[in-house]
């Protein structure tokens, strides 16, 4: 491994005990651990990038008889797999993760949203959840955790959405305000992390704030778990520090004719090769939800965008227009330059019409198909004009 | 005290309570953000998204309707970037919507028309997408026509159905480019528990769901020679009608309502208050023969409370969802269905026409009426008692068809016989209505005396709220119906079929102890009816309610049984209510129907 | 095919008379018979007091809560564009050789149906496909093929 990419081993580490962990932050002051996570700089791993401690104060103060913590396991973004890495390798500390979260905002009730695409390893986190519980027992917490199943709705992954779907609903967005952790499942105040957010909550309660953020840059603290896929000899889940350039990471995962690499996702950005050199993967550069793809010189671009057109076309909620009418002007658009039934002009009409989207859209899923349509479209004209 | 909320919008400082929107709050500083999904008896769905704004500061674009108002907030509602997005989105509406609107039923009253034409939206950029999708038109029902092509998924309707009329028979199905507003399976609306009170089509902002309408088979009927047109229009068309005709809500235009019917060429301008009137006799009678059976008789096979049963979305609301209790209903005709069969037997008869001459059309304000003339078992005067159903609507367009000058015509009176009304019959256009027309009468028969309220104005059974009780004392019985004497009759009047699905379930469960019920639809009652003018919003069933109480205080009888043609009827030709001519015509039967 | 109404009441009885459990219970009548029908629609309305139309209009926005008829054995390949790098196009053809149905259809006997998901969360391991809850991942045609027998000798 290049010296320029920092392999950590957090999230995946066994040589920590997490019931430990959990029983010791236990008995710490709640608001002091509050701040520790806000000092800490962590930010979701899901791809929203909203700060971890935040959310966490927010639904604690929130007033509610009752509160929910919800892990979202709806991985569902193209090129993701991280979390179905997570949840089989160490579901413990998912579990512990939830229980810091119950304890802190006063919920005792959890949820683990698992996409119906895993549903293969329910039976697995069953069996780690009835282990945890047990353990829950003996430190006298009162918490319980279910597993709510999707059915192939990537649009759930977005949280109100989620929670319209736990509530037996279409998996529909809502409108934000107001945000879960005022009203969220069943009207309650809710904390919806991440899986992978979850681990690190805990790992932060282990090695503390300062040592988690003596890990990547200012805007990005810590390390994150990445998805490495395409043109790349050595797929996988690897834990990296954040702020990486991304030229190192194609130096580390390429093969050598690496022409672009998307990085987030459907969702994400599109870096081509020539601005390796300057990006970096974080908040301050291209946030990723962990999803990192490689292409290399024989892809067409055109096939890459499409694919993720039709993706969104289909799992559009379908509710707000600039989204669900967008997707498919986007589709449509790109087919009519390529068989010159569109003049090449076109295109830019287009840009302008994801730009729309990506202000006008109700959720993050319309706002950010700009994200990956203008990229590929401005570095790729070409690809996609012929 | 309601913490207040200073923002500005377009750098004009407003102050709005909490809780209200960034829409509230840009109205009042006196700026029109252009909205479609938003109305304003609906919950908020913000997923039209044309009324974004955009806050300043902020990344995104906000949806107005949706985002309440806040503490600083700096509101831009028309600037470069709302307008670009706003524009945007009207071409994208336009682009999955057939915009075929010359040839459009809705062309001239369509609000994606009107956007469309406010930010000037000429060749539309984008690609057609209405040929990628197999869209058909729902023809089946005999009341609301559903055209998929013409929507654009503002869910108007599906919110209209769900939340107002608890009947959900269209919900929105699939999820990206392939979703739509559907029914179960995607059956046709004729197959499904849709109750055609026609609401969703007084939401719908497009041609996406209208009323089927009957105007050019009305117009040969009227040029047909060989036929002889009668014509019978419903309580809440004469206080509605004139929206359509450039009239304020509110304004009555009965007389000129008549006149433009004579213009018309209809051969017989008659009432459907006639046989209102006659509704209140017969299921007056009906009330406390049950009422008798039970507190007499000890009969306890006898349905109470029983229902009123003028509202023919209430009717198919229950046969759906209540079947059980389809012996509550009262057995009472409509007064369209009673007029229908009268006109082709009674009618007919006084006036020596031949049955088989005579095109019975009715003024609704209503689209489930269409779907009850077809009803197989409304053709006791041996042919289809009401040949058509005109919504208010149907009917102004057909005044301007004919081109004539609404607004300039004298005043007339119906004509005679079955023309002649009282003040009680113009209520049951109210919620409220039926059983304050029911009470004037039923209480006089049984004790001999008016009933104890200040003008005959039964105030507790009027007004908006979704469920009212009231209760009268019955005192001083006359000697028939002395078995009532120290009764306190319970009523309960419930409008808009949520409010019905509500006390139904509490009679279901045996936790209502009414005697009599009143339901209507519509929210509103006939006013607020799926036929009426469009726009609709509380304000203006409102004032369309001022106008039909306004209405009763200005005729000379405000009783069922002193209409002097009611007497003469039941003299000539009925013999007495619940007698067996009535039994015959005035009275029918219900069926179970399917859950979904 | 099992009795609509003895597993719509065992489910609600197992996940609850509420809306939350709407989603659960059709999971579960998938899970049994691998598609819903109107008449499972139907009694779930009438038990959980929903609209029926209303509970169409959630089902059919779940790609896995399937309204149309469905094998036993439903196939879902990863279409993600990944899964098309590593030769997705070879694996729908394989299958579609052995089954002699296409994409979306489903064999005369009812035991198998073919048809595309969306990722799958195997992006590492394409191409990769689902049957039913089971996982398939690293698939070549000779893989595919063996796979497929197995459930044919089933």
């Amino acid at each position: 491994m290049s010296e320029k990419i920092k392999k950590v081993d957090n999230i995946f580490s066994k040589d920590c005990n997490c019931k430990d962990i959990l029983a010791k932050t236990l008995k710490k002051d709640k608001d002091s651990f509050i701040q520790e996570l806000i000092d800490s700089g962590l930010k979701g791993r899901g791809g929203a990038g909203f700060p971890t401690g935040l959310k966490w104060k927010f639904a604690k103060m929130a007033e509610g008889d009752e509160k929910f913590v919800i892990c979202n396991a709806d991985e569902g973004e193209p090129g993701t797999f991280k979390d179905r890495v997570i949840l089989q390798e160490v579901p413990q500390k998912v579990l512990g993760g939830m229980a810091l979260c119950g304890h802190i905002i006063g919920a005792k009730k959890g949820f683990i949203y698992l996409r119906g695409e895993y549903a293969w390893m329910k039976q697995d986190l069953q069996k780690a959840i009835d282990e945890m519980h047990d353990a829950f027992k003996t430190m006298k917490l009162d918490f319980f955790i279910d597993i709510r199943m999707g059915s192939g709705a990537y649009v759930c992954g977005e949280e109100t959405a989620l929670i319209e779907s736990m509530e037996g609903k279409r998996g529909e967005p809502r409108n934000k305000p107001p945000f879960p952790a005022s009203i969220g499942f069943r009207g309650k105040p809710t904390v919806v992390n991440n899986v992978e957010t979850l681990v690190y909550t805990l790992m932060i309660a282990h090695i503390g704030a300062p040592e988690f953020k003596s890990l990547g840059t200012a805007d990005s603290a810590g390390s994150k778990v990445f998805s490495i896929s395409g043109d790349t000899p050595i797929p996988g889940v690897y834990e990296l520090e954040l702020g990486m350039k991304l030229s190192d990471f194609v130096e580390e995962f390429g093969d050598g004719d690496t022409k672009a690499v998307q990085v987030g996702g459907a969702s994400g950005f599109c870096v081509p090769r020539r601005k390796f050199n300057d990006t970096v993967i974080g908040f301050e550069g291209i946030p990723t939800g962990g999803s990192m793809m490689l292409f290399n010189s024989h892809r067409s671009m055109y096939n890459v965008l499409h694919n993720y057109l039709d993706f969104f076309v289909e799992e559009s909620c379908g509710q707000c227009t600039p989204c669900r009418v967008g997707c498919q002007q986007l589709l449509k658009g790109i087919e009519a330059v390529k068989s010159k039934e569109r003049d090449s002009s076109y295109l830019n009409e287009l840009i302008k019409l994801s730009e729309t989207m990506h202000t006008a859209s109700k959720c993050g899923l319309g706002q950010s198909v700009a994200n990956s349509f203008n990229s590929i479209v401005e570095e790729f004209t070409e690809e996609i004009m012929y | 005290m309601t913490k207040m909320i200073n923002l500005k919008i377009n750098d004009i400082p407003v102050t709005v309570e909490e809780g209200a929107t960034i829409l509230d709050a840009a109205k009042k500083a006196n700026f029109k953000v252009p909205t479609l999904c938003n109305h304003s008896d609906l919950c908020v769905a913000g997923n039209c998204r044309v009324c974004v704004v955009e806050q300043v500061g902020a990344r995104n674009l906000q949806a107005s309707c949706a985002v309440p108002a806040a503490e600083g907030m700096e509101i831009l509602t028309s600037s470069a970037k709302v307008r670009r997005a706003r524009k945007n989105i009207i071409e994208l509406l336009l682009s999955e919507h057939r915009t075929d609107c010359t040839k459009c039923y809705k062309n001239g009253k369509c609000e994606l028309q009107d956007l469309a034409t406010e930010y000037a939206v000429g060749d539309n950029i984008y690609i057609d997408l209405v040929p990628f999708n197999d869209y058909s038109v729902d023809l089946s029902s005999p009341s609301i026509m559903k055209d998929d092509s013409k929507c654009i998924r503002c869910q108007r309707c599906v919110r209209t159905c769900a939340e107002m009329q608890q009947v959900a028979a269209i919900a929105v199905a699939n999820k990206g480019s392939e979703q739509k507003i559907s029914t179960f399976f995607d059956k046709p609306m004729a197959n499904v528990v849709c109750t055609n009170c026609g609401q969703c089509i007084i939401r719908c902002p497009t041609g996406a769901l209208v009323e089927r309408n009957s105007i050019d088979e009305v117009f040969d009927a009227i040029y047909d020679p060989d036929k002889h047109v009668v014509v019978q229009t419903a309580p809440a068309v004469r206080i509605a009608l004139g929206e359509d005709l450039d009239f304020e809500p509110g304004e009555r235009v009965t007389g000129k309502l008549v006149t433009s019917l004579k213009l018309l060429g209809f051969d017989s301008v008659l009432d459907t208050d006639f046989t209102a009137d006659l509704t209140i006799m017969e299921e007056g009678t009906e009330l406390l023969t049950r009422l008798k059976k039970a507190l007499v008789d000890g009969d306890k096979d006898v349905a109470l409370p029983m229902t009123t049963s003028c509202s023919p979305g209430w009717i198919k609301f229950i046969e759906h969802k209540f079947p059980q209790l389809l012996s509550n209903v009262s057995t009472c005709k409509s007064p369209q269905q009673m007029f229908g069969a009268l006109a082709k037997t009674y009618y007919a008869q006084k006036r020596n026409i031949d049955p088989s001459k005579i095109v019975s059309v009715s003024i609704m304000p209503c689209t489930a009426k269409k779907y009850e003339a077809n009803r197989p078992e409304m053709r006791d005067s041996g042919y289809k008692d009401v040949d058509y159903v005109l919504t208010t609507r149907e009917l102004a367009r057909m005044i301007k068809q004919a081109g004539i000058d609404f607004k300039s015509l004298e005043d007339n009176n119906y004509d005679s016989i079955m023309g002649v009304s009282t003040g009680a019959a113009v209520i049951f256009g109210a919620t409220g209505g039926v059983m304050e027309a029911a009470i004037r009468t039923a209480y006089e028969i049984v004790t001999g005396k008016e009933v104890p309220f200040k003008n005959l104005n039964i105030t507790p059974v009027r007004g908006m709220e979704g469920v009212k009780e009231a209760s009268v004392k019955i005192e001083g019985c006359v000697e028939d119906w002395k078995f009532l004497e120290g009764v306190e009759l319970k009523v309960a009047i419930a409008h808009g079929l949520v409010n019905a699905n509500n006390v139904l379930q509490a009679v279901k469960n045996g936790k209502a102890d009414y005697h009599f019920i009143e339901i209507m639809a519509c929210p509103g009652g006939c006013l607020g009816g799926g036929g009426q003018p469009i726009p609709t919003s509380l304000e203006i069933r409102n004032k369309r309610t001022a106008a039909i109480y306004e209405e009763d205080m200005n005729m000379p009888f405000r009783k069922s049984h002193e209409n002097p043609e009611i007497k003469l009827i039941y003299e000539d030709f009925l013999g007495e209510p619940l007698g067996h001519k009535s039994h015959e015509l005035l009275h029918t039967h219900y069926t179970e129907r399917e859950a979904y | 095919m099992i009795q609509t109404k003895t597993i719509v009441q065992e489910l609600v009885k197992k996940h609850g008379n509420n809306r939350e459990s709407l989603i659960p219970v059709l999971q579960g009548i998938v899970e049994k018979n691998n598609y819903i029908t109107d008449e499972d629609i139907i009694e779930i309305a009438n038990t959980l007091d929903i609209s029926a139309g209303e509970i169409y209009g959630t089902t059919s926005f779940y790609t896995f809560l399937d309204t149309e008829k469905r094998g036993k054995y439903v196939i879902r390949v990863c279409k993600s564009i990944i899964a098309v790098m590593k030769g997705k196009a070879e694996i729908i053809k394989t299958i579609e050789n052995i089954l002699n149905i296409k994409v979306g259809e489903t064999t005369p006997d009812n035991k198998f149906s073919l048809l595309e998901a969306n990722d799958i969360g195997w992006s590492d391991k394409e191409p990769s496909m689902l049957i039913n809850e089971k996982v398939y991942t690293e698939l070549t045609p000779e893989k595919t093929t063996e796979i497929i027998e197995s459930y044919l000798r089933d």
